[in-house]
């Protein structure tokens, strides 16, 4: 477990230099996802114990998110100043996105598979 | 007795040991409310969470600096985590290459609809540039999203609490609007995920299926990468 736990941080630490090297605005942990990608399509499978581990950090996933949520509290008067633009932009924005993402590869899926 | 606790308090308030643990707690409350309530969008745990802790923020008169060196721990691991979406993306691979142009396009139109309405509403009702900016990455990973912000000139800890608004929404209320316009597809539910709700909305769609789960997490890679790309481009084109 341990193992493949440094694997993770490492494949990150990996990303942040290449990253910093290349001067590219990509973020590092998603070059860090592109390696370990890499990793697994050269090895052909995935060994047990980093599927356990990578299982139990995205099984909580969502939890991770919750600090930098938390931090609406510095924000509370410039986001009560603009409630409404604010509001709008996140809900139908959102939503608006889901739906054309969606129905565009859901579509273009189907065309796909048809050929 | 009162002069004990207030020492107590002291000192437990400037550990991170309190905060930390009390994130856990809280969330782990509101994952079983959630649970309880049947899936109800407006338990999302992470919603649930950030009020109640944010509540307790307020009437404790405790910064968010002094909770964030507890949280940040949990916040630190979304590094690895990223990392570790590339398990189940693989598991999909077969699959991702053969819609991979589906995938590149959709993923395309998805980043652009996500910043375009984004800038495009919150302009229309008369926001601050600043404001706006740090709103256009809402759709993107925090970590990724809040290094965008700077770069553009928004606000980066605004910009993270947009991400994560974005992220509840689009957890929240996606199932009811893909079902709306009758998308079927699990990757297809996957991407749109993906792309518009980033982690929290991978984390829901892996609730739905380990397909939608592998699609959304890549979506949301590729989108953090895109718009990475795109953005600072667009407004530089703005200027």
């Amino acid at each position: 477990m341990l193992a493949y736990i440094t694997l993770l941080l490492a494949c990150q630490l990996a990303g942040e230099v290449l990253v910093r090297l290349s001067g590219q605005p990509i973020p590092g942990p998603v070059v860090g996802m592109v390696l370990l990608f890499i990793g697994l399509v050269i090895r052909g499978r995935v060994p047990a114990d980093l599927e356990k581990v990578a299982g139990s950090l995205l099984r909580y996933l969502s939890l991770l998110f919750v600090p930098a949520g938390v931090g609406v509290v510095v924000h509370l008067k410039r986001l009560s100043d603009s409630l409404l633009p604010i509001a709008g932009a996140i809900t139908v924005g959102t939503l608006v996105t889901i739906a054309v993402t969606g129905l565009v590869m859901q579509r273009m899926n189907r065309k796909e598979g048809g050929q | 007795m009162t002069p004990h606790l207030q020492e107590l308090w002291i000192y437990l308030s400037t550990t991170p040991l309190l905060w930390l643990t009390l994130t856990m707690v809280v969330f782990q409350g509101a994952e079983a409310l959630f649970r309880r309530s049947g899936g109800n969008p407006l338990c999302n745990p992470v919603l649930l969470s950030v009020v109640t802790l944010s509540a307790l923020l307020l009437i404790s008169g405790t910064e968010y600096k002094t909770y964030f060196s507890g949280a940040q721990f949990l916040q630190f691991l979304l590094g690895p985590a990223t990392v570790a979406l590339a398990v189940p993306l693989y598991r999909q691979f077969e699959v991702i290459r053969k819609s991979l142009t589906a995938i590149v396009v959709s993923l395309l139109v998805g980043s652009l609809t996500a910043i375009g309405s984004a800038v495009g509403i919150a302009k229309l009702l008369g926001a601050d540039p600043s404001i706006v900016l740090s709103l256009a990455p809402k759709s993107v990973t925090s970590p990724i999203a809040m290094g965008i912000s700077e770069q553009i000139g928004g606000i980066p800890s605004l910009t993270a609490v947009m991400v994560i608004l974005t992220g509840i929404t689009g957890a929240a209320f996606g199932s009811w609007v893909l079902d709306r316009v009758k998308v079927k597809d699990e990757m297809a539910r996957g991407l749109a995920w993906g792309v518009a709700a980033h982690g929290i909305g991978t984390a829901r769609a892996m609730h739905d299926s380990t397909v939608a789960g592998a699609f959304a997490g890549l979506a949301m890679g590729l989108n953090g990468l895109a718009t990475a790309i795109l953005l600072p481009a667009l407004v530089g084109l703005m200027k």
